[in-house]
Parts: C-alpha cells; structure tokens; sequence
C-alpha cells in the first residue's frame, strides 16, 4: 500500500502540489485526472522518487520510501514518464532488457531473458525487437518503454500518460494488459490520463487534482458525473451510459 | 556485440606496433640509454591517454553532454594555479614543493575541491545551456590564467625559475619521478571505477530512467567527478596539459562503437588515445620530423574538430 502525506512542491515561489494526501488502493488501478498543470506528473516524480518534496513523506507499506534502498525501491516501484528520450541508441530489446537491471545489474539470467520475452510479447513488439528505438514510430516507442516497465516486473506500476502517441487500438490492448497485470498477477496500477473515457471505463479508482489540491478521490462512479467533473474541468461534460459504462461526451460542450 | 570485439582488437593491435615502432625504430646513441627513455615516455603517453579517455567518457555520462570536457571547464589549468600559488607563498624550498608527493596529494586535492564547487554550481538539476556552461569554462579558465601571469610576474625571479621547470611538462619533457605514484592512482581507479560502469550504462538513459531502474543516481555522479578529476589531475601533473585530447577520443569511440556499453567505449577510447599519442609522436618526430610534440598537433585538430561537432550539434537542435 502507498500513502501519501501532505506532500507539498514548489518550483520558485509558485506551489504546484499543496498538501496533498491520499492512500493508494492495493491491487486496483488508480487513474490521476485532471487539467494540465495540476501537478498530477510532479506528485508521481515525487512518489517514485525521481523528485524530493518540500514538506510531507510517501510511505511504501509504512516505511519511508526515502529512507529506502535505491536497489529494493526499484524492485518494488516503478515508473514510466510522460515523454521519454534517449542520448543513446538502443534497440527495443536491449531497453526492454534494462527492466532487469535491478535484478540482474546488467548480467541477464534465463530468467531474466523470460521476463523480457514476456514484456516484449504482451506489448506485440515481437517483430521489432532487434529494431533500433529511433526507427521506430511515436507509438512504438511508447510502447517499447512500457514493456520495459513491465519486465521490471515491479508490485507497483506508476505511468505518466502511457497512451500519449497511441492509436486506439493499441490504447485499449494496453488498458486491457494493465487490467490483466491487476486482476491476475495482483499488481498495483496508478496511471495518469487525459481521455477520462480510458479512466472511466478501465480504473477502479480516480484521483483528481487541480491547481496542486487534491479536489477528488473515490471510486470511479462516484467522479464521472456531471457535477463532479465540473469541479475538476470547470466544464460541463454530459455523461450517457453505454453498455454498462460511463461515457463522457464533452466534445461540443459549452462551459 | 562481435563486431565491436573485433574493433577492439584491431585498435590493440595498431597501438601495440605503434607503441614498438616508437619505442625501437631507429634507435641511436646506444641502446641502452636510448631505450629506458622512450619507454618512460610512451609509458606516460599510455598513462595520460588512458586516464584521459576514461576521465572523459565517464564524465560525458554523468553530465549528459558529449562536447564539454573536464579540461574544457578548466580543471587542469588549476594545476598551474596551486603550482604557482604555493611557489609564491611558500616558495620552492619548501615541504610542499620538495616533497614530491605531497606536492602532488596537494594539487589533486585542489584540482577535486575547484571541480566538485565548479559543478555543483553548473551542473545542478536544472539544465543549462550548453554554450551558457562553455562560456562559464572559458572565463574561469581566462581568470585562472590572468591569477597566475599576475603572480607570476611579481614572484622572485629565482623562484620563478624553478616554478617553470615545474610547470614545463610535456610529452618531450615527462616528470618521470611521478610515474609510479600516476601508476599507482591509474590502476586504483580502474579497480575502484570497475564497478560503476554498469550503473554508467544505465545512466546513459537519462536521470529518471536510472533512479527507476535503482541506481543512487547523485552518489554516482559524486563518484565519478571525483574519480574524473584526480584522474585529469594526475595526467596534466605528467605531462601538462591537452585540452582537447578527451574531446577527441570520446566522441570518435561514440561513433565508432555505437553502443551504451561503458566497458566498450572506455577501453576504446583509451586505446584510441594511446594511439593518437604515440602513433601521432611517432609520425610527428620520424616521418613528418618535426620537433613539436603532439600535444599541440592534438589541440589544433582538436580544435577543428570542436567546431565540427557544435556546428554538427546546433544543426541538429535547429
Ligand atoms: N521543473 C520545473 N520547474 C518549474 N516549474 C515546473 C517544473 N515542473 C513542473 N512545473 C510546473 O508545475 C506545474 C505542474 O506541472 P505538472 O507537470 O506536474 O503538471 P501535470 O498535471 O502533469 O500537467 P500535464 O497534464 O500537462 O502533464 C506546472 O504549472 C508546471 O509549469
Ligand atoms: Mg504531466
């Protein structure tokens, strides 16, 4: 279970997340919403430790994960930023690959070789794995980082916005393998998305964040309506039902 | 993977013969007075080219930039300042400067202090410019410049005497009474250093990807500025100065080798020093003989090459 604290950041004088708290689900999948600038990317950094904050502390099943071993944390934790880019050059199986660098510093077992068969499977990269990253398209690409978080075969799995670049199809086959990864191997999943649709129909929980405040956190049903989502967009979003899901049809609405 | 062992191979070879050409080819004046110095001085050639290149390459990693050197921000020019420094205030018969090794303890120190303060201040989490950190080195390096022509022209002029010969250190002029010590810090830093270079692969990855994957990412980089300055340190105590030499050797391994592989690129890179050293001395004092030393051949393609890789850069980014 990860809590978190009365995190608060700054950069300069400007605040950008305010004493937010909250307790993340266990074995459920937690979208973060919410408009851009809300601090959704900066909270994340700063539960997967890639960024310090000012005041307030993150625990990872009660212990301080700062106070955590880099090594251990990576086991456990990890994460996937919102846009990624690479100085070096490197093929789609040797990132993947680099998933098991926490267990295998660099030396990989049979087994380590399995977990990256695997990761590269479920993310259909199979006939690109020798293809070098900068050959390959916006949507690859993302989902060749996404594999390499899955072969850090961590409990929990932290993804800034995984859908940038993709196409719907390969938008849904990723919400389906996160499904998967949750109901079947018990992970974690805490995912910041911007199509509230992807949060409505995927997540059991949502987080909602607006000017640095936490303005939202419930379960899914409870935020996609109407008056909730007001208070996050500040825009009126009609909600319609849809073969059992909430579909949010804000295309031509008026604020 | 095959490809680039063999790659290295060819290198090794090119500078075995180089290193045997230079230290037999037409030996004059009696073997063996002739021989123990030219191996001296490939000895130091070796020795500079190898810290050099492993200085450069796993400093380029850490700062996430392959056009700024150590020697570039002005690290080996401090080696002159303390020189001077201690020459003015203590003067040349003094524990620190005949006792050789403390003298060199001392000027490592320096060197590690001007470098640690240097980055912590250009190279913190907030990305500058890359022309903005070139700026920086080129007027630290002018002030420290100006510091010691100023102390320098004020000095007694005995002491100044000695000060020069100290500060004169070249490939033609080694200070081999600081071979075995520059030895010595070479192998223990490669001892000590053997260990980072996994957690320096994934560090070619980016800041964020290599917390992720669990590597004490600041502690790292502590290590491997400290590691990189003692290293430039104790090759410019040798045989002074070569500004551009890392620049060179790092970026053609880049290119060459084409990997992230950090065991690679700095034995390649190495071995790419050491033949642009005794390779290049070699063709410089028997084929084309003339009587300047590398170093400054070094500089000047280094130079050239320099504003290639901006120009290379800036069309890049534009
Ligand atoms: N390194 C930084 N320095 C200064 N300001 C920053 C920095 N990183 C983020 N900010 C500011 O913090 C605020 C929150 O940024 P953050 O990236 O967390 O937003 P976000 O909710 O992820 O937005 P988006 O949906 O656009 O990704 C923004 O106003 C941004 O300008
Ligand atoms: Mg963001």
């Amino acid at each position: 279970m990860i809590e978190i604290k009365g995190l608060s950041k700054s950069f300069g004088k400007k605040p950008v997340v305010e004493n937010v708290s909250l307790t993340i689900q266990p074995k459920a999948i937690t979208s973060f919403i919410g408009p851009n600038g809300a601090g959704k990317s900066t909270l994340l950094s700063m539960v997967s430790r890639l960024l310090d904050s000012d005041t307030g502390e993150v625990f990872l099943d009660q212990s301080d994960v700062k106070k955590m071993k880099s090594n251990e944390f990576a086991k456990r934790v990890a994460i996937l930023r919102q846009s990624n880019h690479l100085n070096v050059r490197l093929t789609v199986r040797e990132l993947v690959a680099f998933g098991r660098y926490p267990y295998s510093k660099g030396r990989l077992t049979p087994e380590d070789e399995e977990h990256i068969d695997r990761a590269i499977e479920y993310m259909t990269l199979g006939d690109m794995e020798q293809k070098f990253l900068d050959e390959l398209s916006g949507g690859q690409k993302q989902r060749a980082f996404i594999s390499m978080v899955i072969a850090q075969d961590t409990e929990y799995i932290l993804l800034d916005e995984p859908l940038n670049n993709l196409d719907m199809k390969h938008s849904v086959q990723i919400m389906k393998i996160l499904r998967k990864l949750v109901d079947e191997l018990g992970k974690t999943v805490v995912i910041v998305l911007h199509d509230i649709n992807f949060a409505s129909v995927y997540s059991d929980r949502i987080v909602a964040l607006k000017d640095g405040r936490l303005v939202k956190d419930g379960p899914t049903n409870d935020i996609i309506n109407s008056e909730a989502l007001r208070e996050v967009y500040d825009m009126h979003i009609p909600v319609q039902e849809q073969d059992g899901c909430r579909i949010c049809v804000y295309f031509n609405s008026h604020s | 993977m095959r490809k680039n062992r063999t790659k290295l191979i060819v290198l090794a070879i090119i500078a075995i013969i180089s290193i045997l050409l230079f230290c037999l080819y037409n030996i004059q004046g009696g073997f063996s007075y002739a021989f123990p110095k030219r191996v001296e001085r490939v000895l130091a050639m070796i020795i500079t080219g190898t810290a050099i290149a492993y200085a450069t390459v796993t400093f380029q990693t850490v700062t996430h930039n392959r056009l700024l050197t150590p020697s570039m921000m002005g690290v080996d020019s401090m080696y002159e300042v303390v020189q001077t420094v201690i020459f003015f205030f203590a003067g040349s018969a003094s524990i620190f400067v005949v006792s050789r090794y403390l003298n060199f303890g001392l000027s490592i120190a320096a060197m590690v202090l001007f470098a640690l303060i240097l980055y912590r201040f250009l190279f913190r989490a907030d990305k500058h410019p890359i022309f903005l950190l070139l700026l920086a080195g080129m007027i630290i390096g002018t002030l420290l410049g100006s510091l010691v022509t100023f102390l320098q022209v004020i000095i007694d002029p005995v002491e100044y005497e000695s000060l020069q010969s100290r500060l004169f250190a070249s490939f033609m002029n080694v200070k081999t009474e600081l071979l075995l010590i520059a030895i010595v810090i070479l192998v223990a830093s490669f001892i000590y250093g053997y260990r980072l270079l996994r957690d320096l692969d994934v560090m070619s990855l980016g800041r964020e990807n290599a917390i992720n994957l669990g590597v004490n990412y600041d502690k790292i980089v502590l290590k491997v500025l400290i590691l990189s300055s003692v290293l430039i340190a104790t090759s410019t105590a040798l045989v002074g100065p070569i500004t551009f030499l890392g620049l060179i050797v790092s970026n053609l391994a880049y290119q060459f080798f084409a990997t992230y592989k950090h065991s690679v690129l700095i034995v390649g890179a190495s071995l790419i020093s050491i033949i642009a050293l005794v390779g290049g001395q070699f063709l410089v004092l028997h084929v084309f003989q003339l009587s300047t030393t590398i170093s400054v051949i070094i500089n000047f393609i280094g130079g050239l090459y320099f504003i290639y890789l901006i120009l290379k850069e800036s069309r890049k980014a534009g």
